[in-house]
């Protein structure tokens, strides 16, 4: 019992890593990883989110009616979203600045959507805490990850202390849109080498890579892959 | 007029949303590998950028502002947008059935990408304070919705190319699929890089 939680824990930071082995909520990901401190509130802005929702859509589960559950989540979220971007706005204003349109947007992120429709409604309160903690942490980790590859090399500075060499000799290209783009197609094939492709093959550009997964349980796909035969 | 021109440039070319504000990536690397599905997906997109933007940025003006709620913005926005699509595939569904045959598939997929509340709010960010009081901003925002749709278009279709070539070439087997994806689209990002300033340089 004790370990069924740990695993459920565990599950999202690496086994399940939302980005790296789902490749979920990619935008906010490529967007915001130009600085190691950002990459850190955007997380904990995510972690929190997720979490919140999480466990009232846990709690709710019963409640709500299964034709009208979307918009519901989408409801629950965005509620919380707002909360953090009070809360932000209030008492972290550079973070504030550095973040801009992507905290409204995380909303949309599809994180917190897949594992609302994935996890939380068919899951009790606490599994679906814990579940949150362990996606929201291996988030955080994968945005400081990419973040501090793309600073360091990028600026020449870690959380804005200044690397020595690479200070004077950085790539500026690595902070750019391309730098963003390229670097996470590395570490992708950094995380197939290392497991012999079994992490992402399967998962790549499947419904799970999907924004919508959540709310068309793969009819769409499905349409579309008829259509497309024909 | 020359203002809004250097709008819809600025928007497609220089502040590109998919390649340079990395927006909308998921439909960007998702459907983007037949050229056909691209082409559909964007053309939605552009339509449904162009509907949200003419509902929200009103509600912003005429609802939110003047209650002083400009804080429940995101739930607005996002609920507006959830509904509106559903409302266009229903009507489509109903009395234009060739053209939902060919868009229907791709609206649902719109309601949660991440372009459409962007380009809304940013809208809202950004024309919501200029010289005009109502219509002058309106217009701007929906020349900005405009550019950024077309935007989303070039970047689709381009990167659907690119992307057949290299799905048929050779390369190492942790590269394939997801991974070659992203470095492709760094690639073509590189190119758009290049419009830095042209925008300024032609029409300023």
């Amino acid at each position: 019992m004790k370990n069924n939680k740990l695993k459920i824990l565990t599950n999202g930071i690496i086994k399940e890593n939302p980005i790296l082995v789902l490749i979920l909520g990619t935008c906010p990901f490529l967007a915001v990883t130009t600085q190691a401190s950002n990459a850190i509130g955007m997380g904990a802005a995510v972690t929190f989110v997720l979490l919140c929702s999480n466990v009232m859509i846990s709690l709710l589960r019963k409640v709500i009616s299964d034709k009208v559950r979307i918009p519901c989540y989408i409801v629950v979220i965005a509620s919380f979203v707002t909360l953090v971007q009070m809360i932000v706005k209030a008492y972290a204003k550079s973070l504030d600045d550095a973040l801009g349109l992507y905290l409204p947007l995380i909303v949309v992120n599809c994180i917190i959507l897949g594992r609302a429709e994935m996890f939380a409604n068919k899951n009790g309160a606490l599994d679906s805490a814990l579940d949150a903690i362990g996606m929201g942490v291996g988030y955080t980790l994968a945005m400081l990850a990419m973040a501090s590859i793309r600073e360091i090399f990028g600026a020449g500075t870690w959380f804005g202390i200044p690397v020595p060499v690479l200070k004077d000799n950085n790539i500026s290209i690595m902070t750019m849109a391309p730098g963003g783009f390229a670097i996470f197609g590395i570490l992708i094939a950094i995380i197939n080498k290392a497991s012999n492709g079994k992490a992402i093959k399967k998962k790549d550009f499947s419904c799970e890579g999907c924004p919508s997964a959540a709310a068309c349980n793969g009819q769409n796909c499905a349409e579309k892959r008829e259509a497309a035969a024909k | 007029m020359k203002e809004l021109i250097a709008i819809v440039m600025a928007a497609i070319l220089v502040n590109n949303y998919v390649l340079a504000q990395f927006l909308g990536i998921c439909p960007f690397l998702g459907v983007s590998k037949k050229l056909d599905q691209a082409a559909g997906m964007s053309v939605a997109v552009i339509f449904v950028m162009l509907l949200a933007t003419a509902v929200t940025y009103p509600i912003q003006f005429f609802v939110l502002n003047p209650n002083g709620l400009g804080y429940l913005q995101t739930i607005v926005f996002i609920l507006v947008i959830a509904a509106l699509v559903q409302l266009v595939e229903i009507i489509l569904k109903k009395y234009i059935p060739a053209l939902h045959a060919s868009l229907g598939v791709y609206l649902p997929l719109i309601t949660t990408n991440c372009a459409v509340l962007g380009v809304c709010i940013s809208n809202v960010d950004n024309y919501m304070t200029a010289t005009g009081g109502f219509g002058g901003g309106f217009v701007q925002a929906m020349f900005n919705s405009l550019g950024s749709g077309l935007g989303f278009l070039l970047a689709m279709v381009l990167f659907s190319g690119v992307r057949s070539r290299v799905d048929k070439c050779k390369c190492p087997e942790c590269f394939k699929g997801m991974p070659i994806t992203l470095i492709s689209a760094a690639i073509v990002s590189v190119s758009f890089m290049g419009f830095a300033g042209i925008v300024e340089n032609l029409l300023g």
